[in-house]
């Protein structure tokens, strides 16, 4: 089934393209990642898929996205993100409690359930329960840069959302850290539609199901992760994942 | 390098030292004389007369020294500005750094700044020439002299201190943590009402301070403005006087070096001296004990 099917998307910083006609299909309840070197237009990419793009002036898109057969310029912005969790480079935990920054996004968006509940099963489901479990209420400031980083995932799946959008997720986080929150995509897969930007080819490998490879705002290659880091079809995506260049 | 010559280098560390030295002797000497002064009316004037009593007539026969009435006075003129300028303080700000385009900022900003340069001479004119009539067509009972009028402008005299605080507090905000807000759905309302204001109480606590700090302090616009009469009042519509107010009277007056009614000056400075430093230790402790985090 496809969650996101884009067509001929792109997108414009003033007169500068940084996203180039990319059309690809994501699967779902698989993870996806997107790699490629800095600045070629991945995080722009990523943020199109739930119009966080929306807030930077001067910025103009072309072609189209459709999120379950929805075309999402025509949907609502704030109920696409209800469905579309993001994930950010560095943790952005809110200087609230630990409870408070979960219940905070079900909560101003009107749903209704039993808050304890939610807190508890959100944070089962990205492993940090049993260590914060006494300390509900401690600012989340106050928790490691990993814990910080997987509450901000817990925060995202209160939402109950179909996607998660991560940018880099690791990229601010110790090898111990981030091997927890690989242990976790992995977990998480089964549930949601994931995808992941990372600079990080072992980890793209590692996690990942498809890739797609950007090169200066174009899709290069997208397939199978197993297929595009061993025989690469493309000769560009070969110097990459080679390290040739990048 | 600047400072290539170690003679000018240890001259200039001397001044330095000197200037600071010179401000902290300026200071004490301030508080010592302050205190002389008061230590001797409180010889003649109990302190629990003077903190309690609820006539003040110092110039007046029967004499009367029971400070409250000043005490009001400033406090109304306090509420009613901070009122004004707190709520359109933020407004300003919020509007400054969440929704002006670096257009608007670039001439918003300064444009607000010139607000505060205003000397407060033409405030207190500008209150009693044109906000007072304003207020008399509206509210015909409302006195020539009257607390609301000087309210109004000493508000807009704090306004650009308030919006310049939390305008810096909002735009130093993490964009992070707004793209954190947007990307659960939120609408930029809640993001501003529920995680940015909350998280910058601190900083709109200490903008709130030092505002009261100089609405407190304030004295030529409340002096023109809000006229000469102490009393207990509730109504802003009436002429009161602040403890500043009173301290230009008397100083600008007739009256004799030395004499009991001069020392009230001083008594009531070290009143004016106590309270703003009371305030000032506040802001510090809102700003250490609530910076960012539980809200
Ligand atoms: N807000 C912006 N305004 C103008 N140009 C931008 C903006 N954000 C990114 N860009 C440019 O768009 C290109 C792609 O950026 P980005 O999507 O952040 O790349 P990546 O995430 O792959 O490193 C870069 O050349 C970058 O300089
Ligand atoms: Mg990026």
């Amino acid at each position: 089934m496809t969650v996101f099917d884009i067509k001929n998307f792109s997108v414009f910083y003033g007169p500068k393209e940084a996203v180039k006609s990319v059309s690809l299909k994501i699967k779902k309840n698989k993870v996806t990642a997107v790699i490629g070197p800095s600045g070629c237009g991945k995080s722009t990419f990523l943020r199109s898929l739930n119009r966080m793009n929306d807030f930077i002036p001067n910025l103009t898109t072309k072609g189209e996205i459709f999120f379950f057969k929805e075309n999402i310029q025509k949907t609502n912005p704030v109920d696409l993100r209800r469905k579309i969790g993001m994930v950010f480079q560095r943790p952005n935990p809110f200087p609230k409690s630990i409870y408070k920054n979960i219940i905070w996004g079900p909560k101003i968006n009107g749903y209704k359930c039993n808050w304890d509940e939610l807190v508890e099963t959100s944070l089962q489901k990205t492993g940090l329960w049993d260590e914060v479990k006494d300390r509900l209420n401690d600012s989340a400031l106050n928790l490691s840069g990993g814990q910080q980083q997987r509450l901000c995932i817990a925060r995202a799946i209160a939402m109950n959302p179909d996607v998660i959008l991560m940018d880099e997720p690791c990229s601010a986080l110790d090898p111990a850290a981030t091997a927890r929150i690989e242990d976790l995509i992995e977990e998480l897969s089964q549930n949601y539609t994931i995808l992941i930007v990372t600079h990080n080819m072992q980890q793209a490998a590692r996690v990942s199901e498809e890739t797609a490879f950007f090169y200066n705002g174009q899709l290069i290659e997208f397939g199978a992760t197993k297929d595009l880091f061993t025989k690469p079809k493309e000769k560009r995506t070969e110097d990459y994942i080679t390290g040739r260049f990048g | 390098m600047i400072f290539k010559n170690s003679l000018f280098k240890k001259s200039l560390s001397t001044l330095l030292a000197l200037t600071g030295v010179l401000t902290l002797s300026i200071t004490l000497f301030s508080i010592i004389l302050l205190g002389k002064e008061s230590w001797s009316f409180f010889q003649k004037v109990p302190l629990k007369d003077f903190l309690f009593g609820t006539h003040w007539a110092p110039l007046l026969e029967p004499k009367s020294f029971g400070v409250l009435p000043l005490l009001s006075g400033t406090f109304m003129i306090v509420i009613l500005s901070i009122s004004l300028a707190l709520p359109l303080g933020l407004l300003t700000a919020t509007f400054l750094s969440e929704f002006a385009s670096p257009h608007w900022r670039k001439w918003l900003k300064p444009a607000l700044e010139i607000l505060a340069g205003i000397p407060t001479v033409v405030y207190g004119y500008f209150a009693l020439t044109f906000i007072t009539p304003l207020l008399k067509s509206i509210y015909p009972p409302t006195e020539i002299f009257n607390a609301l009028s000087a309210s109004i402008v000493v508000g807009i005299m704090i306004l650009p201190m308030i919006s310049s605080l939390c305008d810096d507090a909002f735009f130093d905000f993490p964009i992070s943590l707004k793209e954190g807000a947007l990307s659960l759905g939120a609408t930029p309302f809640e993001f501003i009402t529920q995680i940015l204001y909350p998280a910058s109480l601190s900083r709109i606590g200490a903008a709130l301070v030092l505002a009261i700090s100089r609405a407190i302090g304030e004295t030529m616009a409340v002096t023109i403005a809000a006229g000469a009469t102490p009393k207990i009042t509730l109504n802003p519509f009436e002429s009161i006087q602040t403890m500043t107010a009173y301290i230009v009277q008397v100083s600008l007056g007739d009256t004799p070096a030395g004499g009991i009614e001069y020392q009230t000056c001083f008594a009531v400075g070290a009143l004016l001296f106590i309270l703003t430093f009371f305030f000032n230790w506040i802001g510090h402790k809102i700003m250490t004990r609530w910076s960012w985090e539980l809200s």
